[in-house]
C-alpha cells in the first residue's frame, strides 16, 4: 500500500509517497525531501533539536508521523533566511554566540521564532528561559541563547514599529 | 626573557594581534544558523542504505540465537550481519594497537560484555525497515549475572590511570604530616556514571570505492583516526578520507574509534553500497564511552594557622570488565594546594558496562569535586572563610613537582570573581541567609585548575601571488570555535587580514591537526598554523632581501615584520614591499610554508603549566521541599593569551554549566539485576536546560604566559567544570548546614 501525502515546506509543495505509516515528519524532511538542517537528537521528543513550525506552531518533528501532517504548512530552518539575509533570530544567535557545536541550533532557532510569535514571554528573561527549555543544548550555550532571543525580539519589535 | 611574539628568534618578526584577540563571531555561524552546516548524518550519497545495530539486552553472557530469517524476511531488509558472516578485520578489535585504541565490539564473537553492546547489524533500504529488522532478531542469550556498582565489581590496582597517567603518587611524609596536624578532616564523595550525550549521536556514512574508503563521521582526532581505520581494513592511510567539518559536540567521546563505526564500514563492504549508521539516543549509553563512577576519600591535615600539613586523596573508579580507563580523579590534588605531604592513589573496579573514556575534564572534574568539598569542610573546621583558607594554602610553586609555574594569575581570579560576586558579605556560618520568598540562600566557592598539554600538530600555509593565502590543518570544531580561533591565528601567521585567508580544516587530506582534546587544540594546531605562516614569511623575506628591485633588498640581520600583506623592515617602517610584488618579481604563483606546534622542551622541563580559575556560586533551596536552584555563578579564569574572548567566554560558561550539571543533574543509572541503563534517554538522564542556568558569568583575567608555548596559549574548554561542582556543593552546605556525600545532589540528601 502506498500512502501519498503533500507537505508545503518553506513554501514549496512536496508530494511524498510512503510505503507505510512509519516515517516521522523528521525522517521525511531529512531523508525523502533532503532538508537536513532539521536535526535528530533523541527521536523521542525530549531534546527539541528537530523543532519545526507546523502551521505556525512549534512541533517536535520526531514525534509527528508524517501522515498526520498531510497538507500542513511547515517551516524549517532552511526557510527562515531570505537569500543571504539572515532572519533576525538567526543573526541574533550569531551575534550573541547562542550556540557552540551548532547541532541543536536549528531547533533552538525555530523554537525561538515560535516563542516570539506566541508573544507570551515578553521581555522577561526568566520566561524566555522557561519558554526555551524544551530545547536542550549540551554545549550549554544558554546565556547566549537567552540573550539572542531578547535581542531578536527587540529587533523584530523595532522593525514592526517602523513598518507598522 | 624570551620574546613570546618571536619564538623562532629568526629575525623575521611576525606580529600577533591584528586578528588574534579580536572578539569576532563564529566564521561558521551563518552555516550553523541556516541549517547548511553538514554534520555526518546529513550526507546522503547516491545509493545510500541504512544500518541499525541490535544491542544486547543482557550485560554478560553469550548470544545463543538470532532470528535472522525473520529479520531478513522483512520488506526492505537487504542483509543481516552477525559474527557468522561478518567480513574480516585486519586488526582484532580487542587489540590495543595504539595509545588511543580501546577494546571494542565489532561482532568478533558471540560474547556479551555489557548491555547495549552491538550483537548484529541490519542493513535495509530505509531506516524504518532496518529498525524493524533489528527488532525482529529477537535474540536469545545464555546470561551470567550482571556486576554493576562498586559492591558487585572486582577491585584491582591499576598500573596506570587515564591515558598513561600515574596511578600512585607520593611527596613528603604523609604520616608525619597527619600526626603534626592540629586538625584532620576526612571527606567522602561518590560520583556516578556519566554519559557524554553530545547532541549529535555518533554517526557514520561509509562508502567504499574498490579499496578506497570515504568516511563522514564526527571525529576529534582526524588524521590519527584515519590512520587507525586504514589499519583495521589493511589499506594505505592515503586510501581513507575522513571528513569531519562539524562535530555536533564531542566532549571526549569522539576521539577514539568505536565498534559501531567499524560495523558500518564492514556493512558497506558487505552490501557494496554506501551505508549510514546513526546511533539512537539509547545506544549512546554503552558502546561510546562514559565517565566512570568514583568513590573518593580526601583527608586533609591542617595546622591551627590553616596551613595544610597533609593531603591524601584516594579514588576508586569503575571501568569495564575487559579494558582499562580509570578516571584519574585523585591526580586533581597534585598541583593546586601547597602541602608538604601529598599522597594520591587509585583503585579500579571492574563492572559490566562499556569502557569509560575521556569525558570533558576526565579526572579533573570528579577529582576537583571531592577536593573542593574537602577544602570547604576543612575551612569550616578551622573557622576560616573558604577563600581565606585557600589563600593560606596558595601554591607559589607546583606542589607535586616543585617547579615554578609558567604563569599563575589565580590570585587575580579569586579577587575579581569574589568582588563581582559580592563574596565579602558572606556570613561564615551556614543557614544564615534567606531571600524575600523565604528560600534558603547559600554561597560557595571552588578553585579551578586544568593542565596545559600540547599534542603534535602540523600545518601548511600557502601564500598566493594575488595577495591571499590558503592555510590548512586537520582541525576539529566540536563547538569550541576552531573554525574561527584557528583561522585568526593562521591569518596572523601569514600577516594577512582574516578575509584574505582561506582556512581549510576538518578533513584527513590536510596536515595532521592533532587531537582536539585536553583543551590543547588551539595551542597545538594554532601553534602549527602560526609556525607554517612564519615559515612562508621567512622564505618570502629571503627572496625580497636578495632581490635588488625590492625596497627590502639587503635586509639582513635587521629582519622584517609581516603585516597586512606587506613585509616591513623592522628598523625602518618606511621601507616595505607587498607579498604580491615580491612573488610576481620572483615568478612565483605560490609559496608554501610548513610548521608544527611545539613547546620548548627546556620550558617543559623547568615549568609547571596550568590554566587557573575560581568559581563562586549561589544556590537557593526551598526550606520544605529542598528543591535546589543555582541562581548565580561567577567565574574568573586566567588561561594565558585569549585568541577570541567572545568564544572563550562561551567555552567557560558552558564548562561552568557542565559543573552545575555534574553537581545537580547527571547520573547514569544501571539496573543492578540486568545491567541495563535505566535512564538511557534525555528525559531520564538529566542535563541542564535553559531555565536551570539563569545567571552564569565568566571573567577573563589578563595573563601573559611566556613559557607555555610560542603563542602563550592555554586551554579554556574544560577548566570551567572544575571548581564549579565543589562551589555548588559548598553553597548547598552554606544554605542548609548539610554536607553532601554524593553527586548529583538529590533532594533526599538534604531532608531530615
Amino acid at each position: 500500500m502506498t500512502l501519498s501525502i503533500t507537505l508545503v515546506v518553506n513554501g514549496d509543495r512536496h508530494d511524498v509517497s510512503l510505503q507505510d505509516a512509519r516515517p516521522t515528519l523528521l525522517d521525511v524532511l531529512r531523508d525523502r525531501i533532503g532538508l537536513t538542517g532539521t536535526k535528530k537528537g533523541c527521536d523521542r521528543g525530549q531534546c527539541g533539536a528537530c523543532t519545526v513550525l507546523v502551521d505556525g506552531r512549534r512541533v517536535n518533528a520526531c514525534l509527528s508521523l508524517a501522515l498526520t501532517v498531510d497538507g500542513a504548512d511547515i517551516t524549517t530552518i532552511e526557510g527562515l533566511a531570505t537569500g543571504d539575509d539572515l532572519h533576525p533570530v538567526q543573526s541574533a544567535f550569531v551575534a550573541c554566540d547562542g550556540f557552540q557545536c551548532g547541532y541543536c541550533t536549528p531547533g533552538q532557532i525555530m523554537s525561538a521564532v515560535g516563542l516570539i510569535a506566541e508573544g507570551d514571554a515578553g521581555t522577561d528573561p526568566e520566561r524566555i528561559r522557561e519558554g526555551m527549555s524544551g530545547n536542550i543544548c549540551r554545549c550549554a550555550a544558554y546565556p547566549g541563547i537567552t540573550a539572542a532571543v531578547l535581542d531578536a525580539q527587540a529587533r523584530l519589535a523595532d522593525s514592526e514599529r517602523t513598518n507598522g | 626573557m624570551p620574546d613570546p611574539m618571536n619564538p623562532a628568534a629568526s629575525g623575521h618578526h611576525v606580529r600577533l594581534g591584528s586578528n588574534s584577540g579580536q572578539p569576532m563571531t563564529r566564521r561558521d555561524g551563518a552555516a550553523k544558523v541556516t541549517g547548511t552546516a553538514t554534520y555526518a548524518a546529513d550526507n546522503r550519497p547516491e545509493g545510500l542504505v541504512h544500518a541499525v545495530f541490535a544491542g544486547a539486552s543482557i550485560a554478560r553472557g553469550r548470544v545463543t540465537f538470532l532470528d535472522v530469517a525473520a529479520a531478513r524476511a522483512h520488506p526492505g531488509v537487504i542483509e543481516i550481519m552477525t559474527p557468522d558472516n561478518r567480513p574480516p578485520l585486519h586488526v582484532n578489535p580487542d587489540e590495543k594497537f595504539h595509545a588511543f585504541a580501546w577494546r571494542t565490539e565489532a561482532l568478533q564473537d558471540d560474547t556479551v560484555r555489557y548491555a547495549g553492546q552491538p550483537i548484529a547489524v541490519v542493513i535495509a533500504d530505509t531506516l524504518e525497515a532496518a529498525t524493524e529488522g533489528a527488532r525482529l532478531l529477537a535474540p536469545l542469550y545464555a546470561s551470567d549475572p550482571a556486576r554493576i556498582g562498586f559492591d558487585q565489581g572486582t577491585r584491582y590496582d591499576p598500573p596506570a590511570v587515564g591515558i598513561g597517567a600515574e596511578a600512585d603518587f607520593a611527596k613528603g611524609d604523609l604520616a608525619a604530616g597527619l600526626s603534626a596536624a592540629a586538625q584532620v578532616t576526612e571527606t567522602r564523595i561518590t560520583t556516578p556514571l556519566q554519559y557524554h550525550n553530545a547532541m549529535e549521536p555518533h554517526a557514520i556514512v561509509a562508502e567504499w570505492t574498490e579499496d578506497r574508503l570515504t568516511l563522514d563521521t564526527p571525529n576529534q582526532a582526524i588524521v590519527m583516526s584515519r590512520n587507525a581505520f586504514a589499519q583495521y581494513f589493511d589499506i594505505p592511510a592515503e586510501n581513507v578520507t575522513l571528513r569531519s567539518p562539524y562535530l555536533g559536540g564531542g566532549f571526549g567521546s569522539k576521539a577514539i574509534i568505536v565498534g559501531p563505526q567499524l560495523l558500518a564500514i564492514l556493512a558497506a563492504r558487505m552490501v557494496q553500497r554506501p551505508v549510514k549508521l546513526v546511533l539512537r539516543r539509547d545506544q549512546m549509553f554503552g558502546p561510546v564511552q562514559h565517565r566512570g563512577a568514583t568513590q573518593q576519600v580526601v583527608r586533609l591535615g591542617m595546622e591551627a594557622t590553616g596551613r595544610l600539613t597533609a593531603l591524601d586523596h584516594h579514588a576508586t573508579a569503575s571501568t569495564s570488565s575487559f579494558d582499562d580507563f580509570i578516571e584519574p580523579a585523585a591526580n586533581a590534588s597534585h598541583n593546586l594546594y601547597a602541602s608538604p605531604s601529598i599522597r594520591t592513589r587509585h583503585t579500579g573496579v571492574r563492572i559490566d558496562t562499556g569502557t569509560p573514556g575521556s569525558m570533558r575534564a576526565p579526572g579533573e572534574a570528579s577529582g576537583s569535586a571531592a577536593l573542593e568539598c574537602a577544602m570547604d569542610e576543612a575551612a569550616e573546621a578551622l573557622g576560616l572563610d573558604p577563600l581565606e583558607f585557600r589563600l593560606r594554602n596558595y601554591a607559589e610553586t607546583d606542589p607535586a613537582s616543585g617547579k615554578r609555574f609558567s604563569a599563575k594569575a589565580l590570585r587575580d581570579c579569586y579577587a575579581q570573581a569574589a568582588a563581582r560576586f559580592g563574596w565579602a558579605d558572606r556570613p561564615l556560618a551556614p543557614g544564615q541567609m534567606r531571600d524575600e520568598d523565604g528560600l534558603l540562600v547559600g554561597w560557595g566557592m571552588g578553585t579551578c585548575l586544568f593542565p596545559a598539554p600540547m599534542f603534535p600538530a602540523r600545518a601548511r600555509a600557502v601564500l598566493r601571488a594575488d595577495g591571499t593565502a590558503v592555510v590548512e590543518t586537520a582541525g576539529a570544531d566540536m563547538g569550541q570555535g576552531a573554525w574561527t580561533a584557528l583561522a585568526q591565528i593562521a591569518a596572523d601567521g601569514v600577516g594577512l587580514p582574516i578575509d584574505k585567508v582561506v582556512f581549510h580544516s576538518g578533513s584527513s587530506d590536510q596536515p595532521d591537526g592533532g587531537v582536539a582534546g585536553g583543551s590543547a587544540h588551539t595551542a597545538s594546531a594554532g601553534g602549527a598554523l602560526h609556525a607554517a605562516g612564519g615559515d612562508a614569511i621567512r622564505q618570502l623575506a629571503e627572496i625580497a632581501a636578495a632581490d635588488p628591485d625590492s625596497p627590502l633588498f639587503g635586509t639582513g640581520n635587521t629582519g622584517v615584520t609581516a603585516r597586512d600583506g606587506r613585509l616591513y623592515r623592522s628598523d625602518d617602517d618606511s621601507r616595505s614591499d607587498s607579498y604580491s610584488d615580491i612573488m610576481v618579481r620572483a615568478g612565483l604563483t605560490e609559496l608554501t610554508g610548513t610548521g608544527s606546534g611545539a613547546r620548548d622542551p627546556a620550558n617543559e622541563e623547568r615549568r609547571a603549566m596550568f590554566s587557573h580559575g575560581a568559581v563562586f556560586a549561589e544556590v537557593k533551596i526551598d526550606p520544605e521541599l529542598f528543591q535546589i536552584r543555582v541562581t548565580r555563578m561567577v567565574g574568573a579564569f586566567a588561561a594565558g593569551r585569549i585568541i577570541n574572548p567572545h568564544l572563550a567566554t562561551s567555552q567557560l560558561t558552558g564548562g561552568m554549566i557542565w559543573g552545575l550539571s555534574f553537581a545537580l543533574h547527571e547520573e547514569g543509572v544501571h539496573d543492578l539485576r540486568t545491567g541495563r541503563a535505566m535512564n538511557a534517554d534525555l528525559a531520564g538522564y538529566h542535563v541542564p536546560v535553559n531555565a536551570d542556568a539563569p545567571s552564569v558569568e565568566a571573567i577573563l583575567v589578563d595573563e601573559t604566559d611566556p613559557y607555555v608555548n610560542a603563542l602563550g596559549i592555554k586551554g579554556v574548554g574544560e577548566i570551567g567544570i572544575t571548581g564549579t561542582v565543589g562551589a555548588i556543593a559548598n553553597a548547598v552546605w552554606h544554605a542548609t548546614g548539610k554536607r553532601v556525600s554524593s553527586f548529583p545532589i538529590h533532594i533526599d540528601a538534604l531532608m531530615g
